[in-house]
């Protein structure tokens, strides 16, 4: 008696290489199409929110220091929905906050704490003494000391090129943003300068204290500062943020 | 379903025929990479364990930070380690199980043991040096990335066309298994690395998906490292030296065919409980939970195979330390397939998520499972390979397991408490409806934990070190005289 109303011959299987390769590569397509082609084709995934902007050129640079050192590492970006989270880092990640990260930097474990709405939660001295040495600010921490970032330049000659890489995988670049490039990532780090075609591009940018020439340091302040602050909350309802 | 074939398993019990002229140069260079890379990857897990305890051991030097060495220490674990681990006995047992040579000849094989090992030299000092992609498990950059799917596509070749050339009826379950890993592993390479580079003249890329999306790919693909890499691949040992050195065939045919088909089938669908109460669909995540428990019916269908295969050979876990080791791993199996799917209940995952727990969790599985059937693999492999009647020592087996199981312990219940209390101490509220505890004051509180898990981190390292050792005796040829009880798992008479 089969446990199958029909004869199952696994032996096909067992002396057909060929079979057993194309059975295995059906069978363990299947679960990863299910979960994700419908993540880009179901309009509500990401939710539809004012504010979000991609990162200004100094936020970028930043940002792509925070994934070279592994910050990911120890630190999450993702408020989960959970009261103890909402009430300890603020309103809960939205899907359209990391709408223009590539790749995502929702991290897996906390040996620090959650950074997804740190921008502005610390000034932009404390964040440049703590990242400098961050027992100096919180004696307990374990977190490496990044002195060498305010001793490293922040190379630009490849601005453009990482901008164009950005606008090629989706964020919305234009021609002017890449263009002005250089002058708004100089801008920033700048806090005499003019910041008027700044923030004509980047709304709610914030400028660094640099001194001379940007560095590495100032880069990571300025994304450090910009994160979870974009999305406007009071112009979201439940109704916005259904998926 | 009477009328099975008899178990491929029975080809451990068939009659001795003259063994085939097999490759066992590219097998032995996999054995000797594989110990030296453990030995590698135990040394930085320790060393980046002690930073966590110890911040001042970061050194302010940027090619030393915890950030930069954690994914030396994983990728030398999983890849280099595991990775070599696998290769080789795969290219062992597809040669073994079908009667014949390697596919494609001495100079393919020779690419694919160094090729793999320019890859992992090459992810490593693009880590130190400050190139990563930022994908947990997949952080070398595209350049890297290209180089291992050329020399992955190979390796597929060269198995596929020795299954292909076969001078066995059917095709052994182990091979299913490391088949099944192979192409997997293959196809989440190539769709969790699609990337835009800078420049083709430049290391730097961008994730081709974003956020939600990018989230979701990472895990289907982090989950399915675990799953297939780390699990299939290592079954497919299970299935191959276990039998070997208990002189058993596998205990259920029938088993362990649905054993195959449902853990494949099922697993692919877990990944999402890394994103449980994230911005990741609420759909998906229920998906995710659903099917991450459902896995642990075909993890245990899977572990009672490898452990009921011991039926009538139990005694052999007295005489052959290196066999104690597998089946410890096929134990700590069955506990890391239970917890897995416990942890991925969206409830628990809210406590245990983000915290040690799941660094815990993660430990039992790699150190108890991969790197123990590793192990018995290894013992097994060395004097078969190096023609030598038995390992040089088996009291020093003994010595390895009891060692780096004590340190298994020490690693994963410092990680349990610390995890546990973290998840606790951050969602605890005081007598006013406040939160109870600042982040800082959790983590000043794992501290303890901390120091033990370096402690279980060093004994573990320990063990591999006498494990070196035994092994340059044994292949130096310093073996006295065969033991009573016959030689550990190598037995020329089971068709060899």
């Amino acid at each position: 008696m089969s446990f199958f109303p029909f004869n199952i011959r696994h032996e096909f299987f067992e002396k057909n290489a060929l079979l057993l390769v194309l059975g295995t590569l059906v069978v363990v397509a299947v679960g990863g199409l299910v979960e994700i082609v419908p993540l880009f084709t179901i309009e509500t995934t990401v939710e539809h929110v004012h504010g979000m902007r991609p990162y200004s050129p100094l936020e970028l640079r930043g940002r792509d220091i925070y994934i070279r050192e592994g910050c990911y590492l120890c630190h999450s970006q993702q408020v989960r929905a959970l009261r103890d989270e909402v009430e300890r880092y603020g309103h809960y990640s939205l899907a359209a906050e990391s709408m223009y990260d590539h790749p995502f930097q929702w991290g897996s474990k906390r040996i620090g704490p959650d950074l997804a709405r740190v921008g502005g939660k610390y000034s932009n001295d404390w964040q440049y003494a703590h990242l400098i040495n961050a027992q100096s600010m919180v004696p307990e921490s374990l977190m490496p000391h990044y002195a060498f970032l305010a001793e490293t330049k922040l190379r630009l000659d490849d601005l453009e090129l990482r901008m164009r890489a950005n606008r090629a995988v989706g964020v919305p670049y234009t021609d002017d943003d890449i263009a002005h490039a250089r002058e708004d990532l100089l801008t920033q780090a700048d806090p005499q300068a003019d910041t008027k075609g700044l923030l004509s591009r980047y709304v709610r940018a914030n400028s660094v204290p640099g001194n001379g020439p940007p560095t590495e340091l100032d880069a990571l302040v300025a994304y450090l500062q910009v994160l979870g602050t974009l999305v406007d909350f009071a112009n979201t309802n439940a109704e916005t943020l259904h998926q | 379903m009477t009328d099975l074939p008899p178990a491929p398993a029975s080809a451990a019990m068939a009659v001795a025929l003259p063994a085939p002229d097999y490759n066992e140069e590219v097998v032995r260079k996999f054995v000797i990479a594989s110990v030296f890379w453990g030995v590698v990857a135990f040394l930085v897990g320790v060393y980046i364990a002690t930073e966590l305890a110890w911040p001042q051991f970061n050194l302010g030097l940027s090619f030393l930070n915890f950030g930069r060495l954690r994914p030396v220490h994983t990728s030398a674990a999983i890849f280099a380690f595991g990775g070599s681990a696998l290769i080789g006995s795969s290219l062992h047992i597809v040669q073994r199980t079908c009667r014949t040579r390697l596919f494609g000849g001495d100079a393919l094989a020779n690419f694919i043991f160094w090729g793999y090992q320019f890859f992992i030299v090459m992810a490593a000092l693009s880590y130190v040096m400050g190139f990563s992609q930022s994908k947990e498990y997949a952080e070398p950059e595209w350049h890297i990335d290209l180089w291992l799917t050329i020399v992955w596509v190979c390796y597929a070749l060269v198995f596929v066309g020795t299954l292909m050339k076969r001078k066995e009826p059917h095709i052994y379950v182990a091979n299913w298994f490391l088949l099944a890993f192979i192409l997997t592993v293959a196809m989440l390479h190539i769709g969790n690395n699609l990337a835009m580079p800078i420049s083709v003249y430049a290391a730097k890329s961008y994730s081709l998906f974003s956020g939600v999306q990018d989230a979701m790919v990472q895990w289907w693909y982090g989950h399915n490292a675990v799953g297939f890499f780390l699990t299939a691949g290592f079954l497919g040992m299970m299935y191959y030296f276990i039998p070997k050195a208990a002189n058993r065939p596998v205990y259920s045919y029938r088993l362990s065919i649905v054993h195959f088909w449902s853990l494949i089938f099922l697993y692919i669908w877990a990944g999402p409980h890394h994103l449980h109460w994230t911005s990741l669909p609420d759909w998906t995540q229920t998906l995710g939970m659903a099917f991450s428990v459902m896995l642990w019916m075909p993890s245990w269908g899977g572990m009672i195979n490898g452990l009921m295969t011991l039926s009538g050979a139990w005694d052999k876990l007295r005489t052959d330390p290196a066999l104690r080791f597998s089946v410890t791993a096929v134990g700590f199996y069955g506990m890391s397939t239970f917890e897995g799917p416990l942890m991925s209940v969206r409830d628990v995952n809210a406590l245990s998520h983000y915290t040690d727990w799941t660094i815990g969790h993660v430990h039992s599985g790699a150190l108890g499972w991969v790197a123990f059937i590793s192990f018995g693999a290894l013992y097994y492999l060395v004097p078969v390979l190096w023609k030598q009647p038995d390992i040089y020592s088996r009291r020093l087996i003994a010595w390895h397991y009891w060692i780096a199981t004590l340190g298994i312990v020490l690693y994963i219940t410092s990680m349990w408490v610390a995890g546990i209390m973290q998840g606790l101490m951050w969602r605890a509220y005081d007598q006013f409806g406040f939160l109870q505890y600042t982040f800082t004051e959790t983590v000043a509180a794992v501290h303890p934990y901390y120091v033990i898990r370096m402690l279980g981190g060093v004994l573990f390292l320990l063990g591999a070190l006498i494990m070196v050792y035994n092994m340059v005796r044994t292949i130096r040829g310093d073996v006295a005289k065969p033991a009573l009880e016959g030689p550990t798992g190598y037995a020329p008479a089971v068709g060899d």
